[in-house]
């Protein structure tokens, strides 16, 4: 524990490296999220974000180093404790990932309906209060496709939050929205992260959003192939010595 | 919003004042209220008042306000006693508040005419768009006979190769069988009679006339048409039909035209291929019967015309142009989302069957009118 706020971590990230068919993508990334910030994965296309998140919830099998989160190691977690774990952590997919045939109510009950044993008549109030803290309220009957891409994200969090985990994962929550929707997200992620007290791992690679929403953050760079920065985004911004972190936040093209 | 290991919770019902008190105590998660969710809406059905005691909560998660709140309207009205302030009751707070918005109501179900004059017309417009898909796809057609060099051959190619030689082995296959199964089936009452040589004119007229074709459309609406269906529909779907408009490009010259050709090219092929193979097992159940090989191509040779075969091989040609008519329409007329592609290829085989049947029938009356 080396918070300077004095929160527990809440996933600890030690020595993790990503090789694909011995390419290696990144190695050596260790970090601690701690409970209740706003952490964030910054970093260029390709240098392997999205893959560490991936790592992180289970999906990948590191090839090198461990991941615990809530105490508990998650590669090679099988079985009951596998189901226990995955139950306290929700993951918003890059493009909402949500089921195209089920209204926008009927995705968030999924987890509800698979994992608790509550009635049909409270697992549909539940999803009614997880729209109506996303502003979804009067779109919970429409499908997938008859939503726009902001909204679409905005349920992808809705029904990440259906079983109230502690830890929340976004992949690239403001990709490909205008400025304003894009600013709306973070306010909601500001907003759910103060009020809920939850924890969330965001992947992203928008200047505005990073400033604006996170705690802490980690940059990947793909040449480096590895962590070349961690810390508070707007202290790197002002502070940081390293080109690539600065090029980042100043919008520079390297030379 | 762990437990953390914290006791479940627990509910006390007891009377107060005419009403009921029910006191909660302990951690009031998703758990704790789907075991309390009956018991607890039977305490508070008619309870007036209704006290909500909740001094003992240790822990709320969203499934525990929305029974809390559930409680309050079975009642009509709660006093709520105890809970205690911080992040508690925020959280009763945020769902109430979230409950609170107005919820969409689903549309009225239309009456029973209602919706069989809703199904009708949009089954009505369906149709119209298939003729109107025929007229495109001919006016698409003459114009690349005008001009045949903007006919993508590089194309046609690649859809004759999938729709036609990727499916020989399965057609030589089925066809062999086909002619086997004829065969020997027909071979049980023709030999009552002694009349075991005339098989060869039973399976040959049936296979080159009717099943030869019939089955080789079938394996093309199978493969190829659900094929066309799905790639253009996932084309419609990811606007790439749109993004070929947009260019200047008419999508049906583009994409329909090589699609439609090369599987009115390779239905022939297919349908002489179903031919060769079946004959070639009926050939085989005769030769188990006694006949030699030549004993049935001398039977063939005098009672089984070319006129069957060339019959059966334009029959073929027309149901290639069907099939991928239907396909390629069901696709470009996707609608939106996942489910969109598989009821294009769902409609493109179903609609592929049934315009051959339909369109065998036509030419079972054609042919006979026309007296081949």
């Amino acid at each position: 524990m080396d918070g300077s706020n004095g929160a527990e971590a809440v996933i600890r990230v030690r020595d993790l490296a990503a090789r694909f068919d011995g390419r290696t993508i990144f190695e050596k990334v260790s970090f601690d999220v701690r409970r209740g910030e706003v952490f964030v994965i910054l970093g260029g296309s390709g240098c392997g974000k999205s893959t560490l998140l991936k790592h992180m919830i289970g999906l990948y099998e590191p090839a090198e180093g461990s991941i615990e989160i809530l105490g508990q190691r998650i590669e090679g977690l099988e079985g009951a404790a596998r189901q226990a774990l995955l139950q306290r952590i929700g993951v918003m997919w890059q493009s909402g990932a949500l089921f195209g045939s089920s209204t926008l109510a009927e995705n968030i009950e999924v987890p509800l309906e698979e994992h608790t044993d509550l009635p049909a008549e409270a697992r549909a109030l539940v999803a009614r209060v997880k729209l109506g803290l996303v502003g979804l309220s009067d779109a919970a009957l429409r499908l997938p496709a008859e939503i726009s891409g902001g909204m679409a994200k905005r349920a992808g969090i809705a029904r990440a939050m259906a079983l109230d985990p502690p830890i929340l994962f976004l992949d690239e929550p403001s990709a490909g929205l205008d400025p304003i929707t894009s600013a709306g997200l973070d306010a909601l992620i500001r907003q759910l992260a103060r009020e809920l007290g939850t924890t969330f791992v965001v992947v992203t690679h928008e200047l505005q959003s990073i400033l604006a929403i996170g705690d802490r953050c980690i940059m990947l760079d793909k040449e480096a192939k590895g962590m070349i920065a961690e810390g508070d985004p707007r202290r790197l911004r002002e502070e940081s010595d390293n080109p690539v972190v600065r090029a980042f936040f100043r919008r520079e093209v390297m030379a | 919003m762990s437990t953390g290991g914290k006791a479940a919770a627990t509910l006390e019902a007891m009377p107060e004042g005419g009403g009921r008190r029910l006191a909660f105590r302990g951690a009031l998660d998703t758990a704790a209220a789907a075991r309390l969710w009956p018991e607890a809406l039977r305490a508070a059905r008619g309870a007036n008042p209704l006290v909500l005691d909740l001094a003992g909560l240790t822990t709320l998660d969203t499934a525990g306000a929305v029974l809390l709140l559930r409680l309050e309207r079975e009642a009509g009205a709660a006093r709520w006693q105890g809970l205690p302030a911080g992040p508690l009751q925020a959280m009763l707070d945020r769902t109430r508040e979230a409950l609170s918005r107005p919820e969409p109501h689903p549309p009225a179900p239309l009456p029973f005419l209602g919706r069989i004059g809703h199904a009708t017309v949009l089954r009505g417009q369906g149709m119209l768009g298939q003729v109107a898909f025929l007229g495109e796809a001919l006016v698409a057609g003459l114009g690349t006979l005008r001009r045949p060099w903007r006919l993508r051959l590089s194309e046609v190619l690649r859809h004759l190769d999938e729709a036609g030689l990727r499916a020989f082995g399965l057609t030589v296959m089925l066809g062999f069988l086909i002619g086997l199964i004829l065969a020997f089936q027909s071979s049980i009452p023709m030999r009552q009679f002694g009349a075991e040589i005339f098989i060869p004119n039973l399976v040959g007229i049936s296979l080159l006339r009717e099943l030869g074709p019939l089955m080789a459309a079938v394996i093309l609406a199978g493969r190829t048409g659900s094929a066309y269906a799905a790639e253009l529909g996932t084309m419609t779907v990811n606007e790439e039909i749109d993004a070929l408009r947009i260019m200047g490009i008419d999508p049906i010259a583009w994409l329909v035209l090589p699609r439609l050709l090369a599987a009115m090219l390779v239905m022939p092929v297919l349908a002489l291929l179903m031919d060769l193979s079946g004959l070639l097992g009926m050939t085989a159940v005769m030769m188990t019967l006694g006949f030699p090989p030549i004993a049935v191509v001398n039977q063939l040779q005098t009672w089984v015309g070319l006129g069957d075969l060339v019959g059966g091989l334009a029959k073929a040609a027309a149901f290639g142009l069907a099939i991928g008519l239907v396909g390629c329409r069901a696709g470009l007329g996707a609608g939106r989302g996942p489910r969109a592609v598989g009821d294009a290829a769902t409609a493109a085989v179903v609609g592929g069957i049934v315009s051959i049947v339909l369109l065998d029938g036509i030419f079972a009356v054609l042919f006979f009118r026309l007296g081949w």
